[in-house]
């Protein structure tokens, strides 16, 4: 990289995560002014969102090529009163936590204090959402049965497609008044809602443009007071750009980037749309570009390097909003989860790697940065070579990019009814959630805890930790007899708390579509401005609700210790087993070995232990799977846990898979950590035996010693274990190369160790901001070494 | 090790009829043991007492109690005694060389018999290359060469690769580090390199012992007027034997060695690559 990306890259590492009132202020501004009682709720919310774009600072960096930040410079990250109104408890943890903090000044909780808490308290969402549940909601949100990702951030999970590269926001506009001349009020009873909605839609597409030449203006003024003459050159051409775009489509390479950041930069402040929004299928978008500019000479590759690295900066520069209580537990990081994806299938079905591919997989390497994140999506088309210069970045110990299969991804999709071409140019988002790019609102609506259900189970109904009844009475654990009446008993409370988590769903769903409608993100996903209808109310034209499922390794484990040990082989009976995990296994140490060493554990491609497995899917899967949401779509499943699986096993006692109270969970569809002893082609066997294609996306980790990749051969053989998993419809992997010494090195000596980035779940951190149970738990993974 | 599934799904009652082996430890991802993804498979028993042998553990042709030294964090030890060697038919073999059958077919891999010296148990081990090759999974034998000729005929036409294991030219230093001569390992080496292109030689490279200079350019002598073997691959020396004796407790006749710098294996390597061969320092 050259002196201007080292000066840029080194400003994002080492600014500070701070507190920005702006949004806050401006926001809180407009509603005391009396404007959004006069008209309805979406045209409040654009208008809301125009008067953020037209007061907010405009931060143009030393020497950057992409301009805009979402606060007032980098890592100045805005609240959303109207969603989530912190505390002056809430600013103090953020400001002092260990862990992912944010500095507040001390005259912004002045203000929260003052302003912000008075005007916002009970208008906000997360006020309305805990108002509007039902009492066993909340009782066992508070026993971590599940989480709810909708309480501090916004329903957003969604991606781009390519729209925005032939399209600007003047057609947009005109889309809109298509759409608007369209409205039947004579036989359509919706016509008015629908009117209302375009035309917040058009209010803010008028905002964006408005934002955009806002930077053209300030970049005029720079240039003339720059007494360098190529910088001044330079920011002159930029002014023209935004000047140009987003109001028009992009002309070329620099246009393309820059377009795509005010697009995104309207999207997080717009809303603090949870997994945050991201470009997708970046070397598809640009290729036409850079091809294009390298041919009539306009660019060249250094050039459009520079120019990616720089766009790479901006994703940096943006933390993930500050999250608090059970949503900073279940996603503790500054990572937004813009997952730009590569490689895989174009809309025809062939294979869609290109130079472009190549080239953002070199930025990658060369940037080593947090965000934006990375995923190589491989087809069966794809060359090997494709996924062999992914490897070469994995064997480096930087967590990315993750491996994904583009061949189950789109057979997920079709088996959801999505049409073939949406769904070849869809992906994954987030962690490892299946979406069609451009027109889908794929929400995850929260984690659930299958082991804490089953430990409720145990318990006839009651949590052990709190004496509260939060279940139903589904029988004494002593009377069950048999392994199958213990598992109907485990199902009927699944199904309990399954109910209970949708009724809570369709509730909150509903409460987003009414008071905060999302006008600007409507414009940039079909089919909203069609059918004049919000992104949050069923206007895209895939509406799913995810339920994500946390900790398979950990439930089929326990399950499958009472189903040997009690049942099958008669060791022990229930009630020792029961003592035992009372006691936390003090006193039960032999009892305990007997369950850790010598019980089938899934992750061995052991037939008895999978079966278990896929017994807990199937129930899961068939619980949720097709049930109708209120946007016109379903809820599905998926199984990922993010940082989840750490607070859910906070909230259970220990359990019959020898697990002690507090500890971590498995995660994903991994197994318990260090329970997999047969290597690594036996944990993809046993991860292949739930059906993959009929989830929205399955999460495996996998740790590898950095001399199995230390040469080719190494490679190419985890090339080929890759392949043998996607060939089973595995959905995707990722892989950590560093030594379980180095990460106790780097636990001893943070301060040597800032820049190590590992994977987590999902996603990369870095390792020293992760707590010190998920770094324990990251340590005992099993470490696949070979000798 | 692996020496009983955790599942107990394995008992010796299971299939009286079928051929049964003995086995200490079954490999899956074995990525050094010829090409692809393999499943290696190792036998119990062997004709030599190497003196940086890493599976002594396969050396003795029967069950045996070894009593395994663990040092515990407080500078403590204990010891526990555990059964090394398991009875397994074909057919239960055979389950459990199918489970990575995908890996196989992907990589181009397959399954590895290795010891021991596997030829020990030649009924076991013809039996078991005769169904995996009837059953499409390529076959691997890693071999130190010590086995009647006949039984190498035998099972010539089931082998895919044979992965030969060549240590000393000179006899008498052979004798000493191995407990054998070499005369009857010269003369298999020789049979199979005249009959195909099956084979891979393999010299392990103990430091001071094997990997002399002079020790390299004796194989070098000797195998070139075969055109079929290509291929050669140093196995660089490691501390897992060293780490076995310790923790079996057994007799240490080599002492400590240090293991080669990477340059010195290639430079080691550049003999033989000068004359043509292929050469892969690693498995």
């Amino acid at each position: 990289m050259n002196e201007r990306i080292r000066k840029l890259r080194e400003q994002s590492l080492n600014a500070v995560p701070t507190l920005s009132m702006e949004r806050a202020r401006l926001l809180t501004e407009f509603y005391q002014s009396g404007q959004a009682d006069l008209v309805s709720v979406p045209v409040a919310r654009a208008l809301a969102f125009k008067h953020l774009m037209e007061h907010k600072d405009i931060c143009v960096n030393e020497g950057e090529l992409i301009v805009g930040e979402r606060g007032p410079s980098p890592k100045a990250t805005p609240t959303y009163p109207e969603i989530c109104t912190h505390t002056l408890q809430d600013f103090e943890i953020l400001d002092t936590r260990e862990k992912v903090s944010f500095k507040v000044a001390e005259k912004d909780r002045d203000y929260q204090q003052s302003v912000i808490i008075p005007f916002w308290s009970g208008r906000s969402i997360r006020d309305r959402i805990f108002k509007a549940v039902d009492q066993a909601w909340i009782d066992a949100y508070e026993a971590g049965v599940f989480t709810e990702f909708q309480e501090q951030r916004a329903p957003g999970h969604t991606v781009l497609d390519n729209k925005i590269y032939h399209k600007g926001f003047l057609d947009f506009k005109k889309d809109i008044e298509v759409s608007l001349e369209k409205l039947d009020f004579y036989n359509d009873p919706d016509a008015y809602r629908k009117r209302e909605q375009l035309t917040a839609m058009d209010i803010a597409a008028d905002a964006i443009i408005l934002y955009a030449r806002r930077h053209a203006e300030k970049l005029r003024q720079s240039a003339g007071a720059e007494k360098d003459t190529s910088r001044k050159k330079e920011l002159e051409e930029m002014a023209e750009i935004c000047e140009r775009v987003p109001a028009n489509a992009p002309r070329n390479f620099h246009e393309a980037l820059q377009s795509y950041w005010f697009v995104h930069l309207g999207v997080i402040t717009e809303l603090n749309t949870w997994d945050s929004f991201n470009p997708g299928r970046l070397d598809q978008h640009l290729l036409p570009f850079y091809r294009n500019d390298i041919e009539t000479g306009e660019i060249t590759e250094e050039r459009a390097r520079e120019l990616l690295q720089s766009f790479w900066i901006k994703f940096n520069n943006q933390p993930a909003p500050p999250k608090v209580g059970v949503t900073a537990e279940e996603s503790n990081t500054y990572t937004d989860f813009c997952l730009i994806n590569l490689g895989g299938v174009n809309e025809r079905g062939e294979d869609a790697c290109n130079e472009m591919t190549y080239m953002l997989l070199d930025v990658i390497d060369e940037m080593r940065l947090l965000q934006p994140s990375s995923m190589v999506q491989i087809s069966k088309k794809n060359p090997d070579r494709m996924i062999k210069r992914a490897l070469n970045i994995i064997r480096t110990g930087y967590g990315q990019p993750s491996l994904f299969n583009t061949d189950a991804i789109v057979q997920e999709m079709i088996r959801q009814g999505k049409d073939i071409v949406d769904a070849r140019n869809g992906g994954s988002s987030g962690c490892v959630e299946t979406g069609a790019f451009g027109k889908e609102s794929y929400i995850l609506t929260g984690y659930f805890n299958l082991n804490k259900v089953l430990e409720i189970t145990l318990h006839n109904g009651i949590d052990p930790r709190t004496g509260k009844e939060i279940g139903i009475k589904s029988g004494r654990p002593e009377d069950f007899g048999t392994f199958d009446n213990l598992y109907t008993a485990f199902e009927k409370q699944l199904k309990h708390f399954i109910d209970i988590k949708i009724k809570g769903n369709v509730i909150i769903e509903r409460l987003w579509a009414e008071y905060l409608p999302a006008p600007y993100l409507s414009i940039l996903i079909d089919d909203c401005i069609a059918k004049g209808k919000d992104y949050n109310d069923g206007g895209a034209r895939y509406n799913t609700s995810y339920i994500q499922g946390v900790g398979l390794g950990s439930i089929t484990d326990s399950l499958n210790a009472l189903r040997y040990q009690v049942y099958d082989k008669k060791n022990f009976n229930m009630q020792e087993i029961l003592d035992a995990l009372d006691a936390d296994f003090e006193g039960f140490d032999a009892l305990r070995e007997k369950l850790l060493e010598e019980t089938p554990k899934y992750g061995n491609d052991d037939d008895y232990a999978d079966e278990t497995a896929r017994r807990v899917f199937e129930s899961y899967f068939g619980m949720i799977d097709g049930r109708p949401n209120t946007k016109g779509g379903h809820f599905r499943i998926n199984l990922l846990p993010t940082t989840c699986h750490v607070y859910f096993g906070r909230v259970i006692g220990a359990m019959p898979d020898g697990r002690r109270a507090g500890v971590p969970l498995s995660e994903g569809i991994s197994p318990v950590q260090g329970a997999d002893r047969k290597g690594p082609t036996a944990v993809l066997k046993s991860a292949s035996k739930i059906d993959h294609i009929r989830t929205g996306g399955t999460l495996l980790n996998q740790k590898f010693t950095p001399q199995v990749l230390a040469d080719e051969d190494g490679i190419d053989k985890l090339a080929h274990l890759i392949r043998s998993y996607f060939t089973m419809d595995g959905h995707h992997i990722q892989f950590n190369v560093v030594s379980a010494e180095t990460l106790r090195e780097a636990q001893k000596h943070p301060e040597e160790y800032k820049d190590l980035i590992v994977r987590v779940a999902g996603y990369s951190d870095y390792f020293v901001d992760l707590g010190v149970d998920l770094q324990d738990e990251i340590i005992r993974r099993t470490e696949q070494s070979l000798n | 090790m692996i020496v009983e599934s955790p599942d107990g799904h394995c008992s010796e009652a299971d299939d009286m009829t079928d051929t049964k082996g003995l086995i200490f430890d079954i490999k899956k991802y074995a990525i050094h043991d010829g090409p692809g993804i393999r499943t290696t498979v190792f036998l119990k028993g062997c004709p030599l007492e190497c003196w940086w042998c890493h599976n002594p553990e396969g050396r003795n042709e029967s069950r045996e109690i070894i009593s395994i030294r663990k040092e515990t964090p407080n500078g403590g030890v204990t010891k526990k005694d555990e059964e090394i060697g398991r009875l397994i038919s074909i057919t239960e073999l055979m389950k459990e060389i199918e489970k990575d059958r995908v890996f196989y077919d992907q990589s181009g891999g397959g399954v590895t018999f290795s010891g021991g010296e596997p030829l020990v148990q030649i009924d076991f081990l013809a039996g078991t290359l005769e169904v995996s090759r009837k059953a499409g999974i390529a076959t691997a034998v890693d071999t130190c060469g010590c086995a009647p000729r006949a039984d190498f005929e035998r099972i010539y036409d089931h082998v895919d690769i044979f992965l030969f294991d060549l240590k000393l030219m000179n006899d008498e230093l052979h004798e000493k580090y191995t407990g054998v001569s070499n005369k009857l390992i010269l003369e298999n080496l020789e049979y199979l390199a005249n009959t195909g292109n099956k084979i891979r030689l393999r010299i392990p490279m103990v430091p001071g012992i094997t990997d002399t200079d002079e020790n390299l350019l004796g194989i070098l002598e000797f195998i070139s007027p075969f055109n079929n073997i290509k291929h050669i691959s140093l196995l660089p020396y490691n501390k897992l034997g060293e780490d076995k004796i310790r923790r079996f407790g057994l007799v240490d006749k080599l002492g400590r060695l240090t293991t080669q710098e990477r340059d010195v294996l290639q430079g080691k390597a550049r003999i033989f690559e000068e004359h043509g061969y292929i050469v892969k320092v690693g498995g």
